[in-house]
């Protein structure tokens, strides 16, 4: 009986914070939600990290945005999709009935295709900040994206290896299950053996840890790069064997290795690294001074950045992601999703990675070029190597 | 010779991580032996001793921290076993299982919450972690020294169970758990021992694995943990020396298998090797016969 007694009033209690809860954002009406759909936990956690950070410091350079003649508070809501297929759903739906009015995200193209429906049926515009796989806007007119695709990014790494390198065989590392991974492999081999190369490719499951025999497989064929474009957790496994076993191929990889777990990794090591990214520290003075401030002024913030003040390439974009957001809600005039959704296509932005506007077919960023950069594994620092288009 | 030197280094590592997984296997079969009892907490214990090396190296030297990691290991296991499964002795044998897939997400998901859900780097142990070159091939000096070590450790284990006052009392309670208990064991010092020991293993095998494989993440337990078990099976769950080789065979396998270049069906060729097995000989290589008691 008493148990009973005690459900009853925890039922009560539960039931009394909720209304309170709604009441509360009921009455605040000079508020603006923005959602942002990132990973803080998982194989991506590291990444989505810094992508939120870079939101949450353009939040507080511009807290508010003025919609309409009036002016409104702009409040994040941030959800963590655990890097899961199957939990970014019910992440994403939280963020529907919140009732943002546009989402922010997410690191990793697979969970941002998994939520992808859930922001369809909210009506709810999605802007993508770093993923890349073309799937992720394809065939729908609710998401978008600032970023560069795969099939370039694949390219320009295609490219970057057999010009810098005169490679003629790759080693491709690919994780199954993983869009990213599979999408980016694909395009980077597609492009390397139209020029004329050989690949070799692998691809390990989800979970594993021991990358001796991949590395292993990659000095016996004899190969001359070796492209994994893989999370950074299982770079970090995969920088360390290589250099165990003493690989003298340099590793290659994507926009998810610009990320100061990779340097900390590589630190002290005897390898080569490159990778391509989206934005190179020193690009904007203003922006990597105030980011750096942000990250500095509070322990959480550094830790969540990999605990110093290097600037991530995924930070800018996050960055760049929320002023597009606040200039689609000037151009919609209004905080209701369908209008911002609207104004999406007409949005034109100069960020600090540059130039933002949307193709009028998928709603991808129009983008022609990518950093490449070098990992210094004396200082623990990237170092530009150079910029690197197409052919 | 070539060809000798091309494979080597699959054979290494298969080696040793199947003496990774033996360590770990050890505690599953042990468990087994005596309670009848699943102990899916194992793995996790295993990723928790990673975790603390890792903040333990970060304020102390390595001669303090080690020990330190060993004995902690073994106090988690030891009140694991107090808190989640004692209190369940009597309880249906389902109970116990369930009890101990709680704690197995209790333990993730508290390391989920220190950690914040990111990789931690393993610290590099002096003179382990060197790079050698055997035979032409270039790794670290942990994957040599891990069969050995397992196998000191098995031997040191097998001659204790043997000739030792609770070593006795262990096999006869995994022969019969009341009658022993009628006889004047002290039951629950002799769990607590097996608890301890299958602890102290797990954490000796996280040293040498995580030495290898630097990333620790809340959920690192759950594949070697999985793969210690199905050792454990393999090699007839209950029987130590059958844990053994079940790891070293399921190690070796898989390695050889991505050495052939069939990478994405390496777990599931090892799985399906164990249907085989189970098929022709259901209670694994070295298990005993069950005989029914009337």
């Amino acid at each position: 009986m008493k148990k009973r007694v005690l459900a009853v009033l925890l039922s009560a209690a539960v039931a009394v914070s909720m209304v309170a809860a709604t009441a509360a954002t009921a009455f605040a009406a000079d508020t603006v939600k923005i959602g942002v759909y990132e990973p803080a936990s998982g194989d991506n956690g590291a990444g989505g990290k810094q992508e939120t950070l870079g939101i949450q410091y353009a939040n507080s350079v511009q807290p508010t945005v003025e919609i309409d003649g009036k002016e409104y508070n702009v409040e994040l809501d941030i959800v963590d999709n655990e890097s899961s297929n199957d939990k970014g759903p019910s992440a994403a739906s939280k963020l529907v009935s919140d009732g943002v009015s546009v989402v922010l995200g997410s690191y990793g193209s697979s969970v941002a295709i998994a939520a992808s429906d859930i922001f369809k049926q909210g009506g709810v515009p999605a802007i993508g900040v770093t993923c890349t796989n073309p799937q992720v806007t394809q065939g729908n007119t609710h998401y978008f994206r600032i970023c560069f695709l795969d099939p370039f990014q694949g390219t320009v790494l295609a490219n970057f290896a057999s010009d810098k390198f005169k490679a003629k065989k790759a080693y491709v590392l690919t994780k199954q299950g993983d869009d990213y991974s599979a999408g980016l492999g694909h395009y980077f081999t597609k492009a390397f053996e139209d020029a004329g190369g050989e690949v070799v490719s692998d691809t390990f499951p989800e979970g594993n840890s021991d990358f001796a025999s991949y590395v292993t497989t990659a000095k016996n064929e004899g190969a001359d790069v070796f492209f994994a474009p893989v999370s950074t957790e299982a770079a970090a496994l995969i920088i360390d064997q290589a250099a165990s076993q003493g690989l003298e191929a340099p590793l290659l990889a994507g926009d998810t290795w610009d990320s100061n777990v990779i340097l900390n990794a590589a630190k002290g090591k005897n390898l080569q690294l490159y990778v391509t990214t989206f934005y190179q520290e020193g690009g904007n003075k203003e922006f990597d001074e105030g980011m750096k401030e942000f990250v500095n002024s509070d322990s959480t913030n550094k830790a969540n950045n990999g605990g110093n003040d290097t600037i991530a390439a995924v930070s800018a974009m996050g960055y760049d992601a929320y002023f597009t957001a606040l200039e689609a809600l000037k151009g919609a005039g209004s905080t209701d999703p369908a209008k911002v959704n609207e104004a999406l296509w007409d949005v034109q932005y100069d960020g600090v990675c540059g130039h933002i506007e949307f193709d009028k077919e998928n709603g991808d960023a129009v983008r022609d070029t990518a950093y490449v950069k070098q990992a210094n594994t004396e200082t623990g620092a990237w170092e530009f190597v150079g910029e690197q288009g197409i052919k | 010779m070539e060809w000798f030197s091309r494979n080597l280094p699959y054979l290494l590592a298969g080696i040793s991580v199947g003496g990774q997984y033996a360590l770990i296997a050890i505690g599953y079969t042990m468990v087994y032996g005596i309670l009848r009892l699943i102990n899916f907490a194992h793995g996790d214990i295993f990723m928790v001793a990673g975790l603390i090396m890792i903040y333990a190296s970060t304020v102390m030297p390595m001669y303090i921290s080690i020990p330190l990691v060993l004995v902690a290991t073994v106090v988690i296991g030891f009140l694991v076993e107090r808190v989640a499964y004692k209190p369940l002795r009597s309880a249906p044998r389902m109970s116990i299982m369930i009890s101990a897939i709680g704690v197995s997400y209790l333990l993730q998901n508290l390391a989920l919450y220190i950690t914040g859900g990111l990789a931690q780097q393993y610290p590099a142990i002096p003179w382990i972690s060197d790079t050698i070159t055997v035979l032409g091939a270039t790794t670290k000096r942990v994957t040599v020294i891990t069969p050995f070590l397992t196998i000191i450790l098995v031997i040191a284990l097998v001659a204790l169970i043997k000739y030792t006052k609770i070593g006795m009392a262990m096999r006869a309670a995994s022969k019969d758990f009341e009658t022993s208990q009628l006889m004047g064991i002290k039951i629950n010092s002799v769990i607590s021992m097996t608890f301890i020991i299958g602890s102290f293993l797990a954490a000796v095998g996280s040293l040498l694995f995580f030495t290898n494989y630097t990333g620790v993440t809340p959920t690192v337990g759950a594949m070697p943990g999985l793969k210690a078990f199905v050792a454990a099976v393999f090699g007839g769950i209950g029987s130590i020396p059958g844990a053994v080789i079940g790891a070293f065979i399921i190690g070796i396998c898989e390695n050889i298998i991505k050495g052939m270049g069939w990478t994405t069906f390496s777990d599931a060729f090892t799985f399906a090797l164990l249907i085989v097995i189970l098929i022709a000989k259901p209670t694994g290589l070295f298990g005993e016969k069950s005989t029914d008691k009337v």
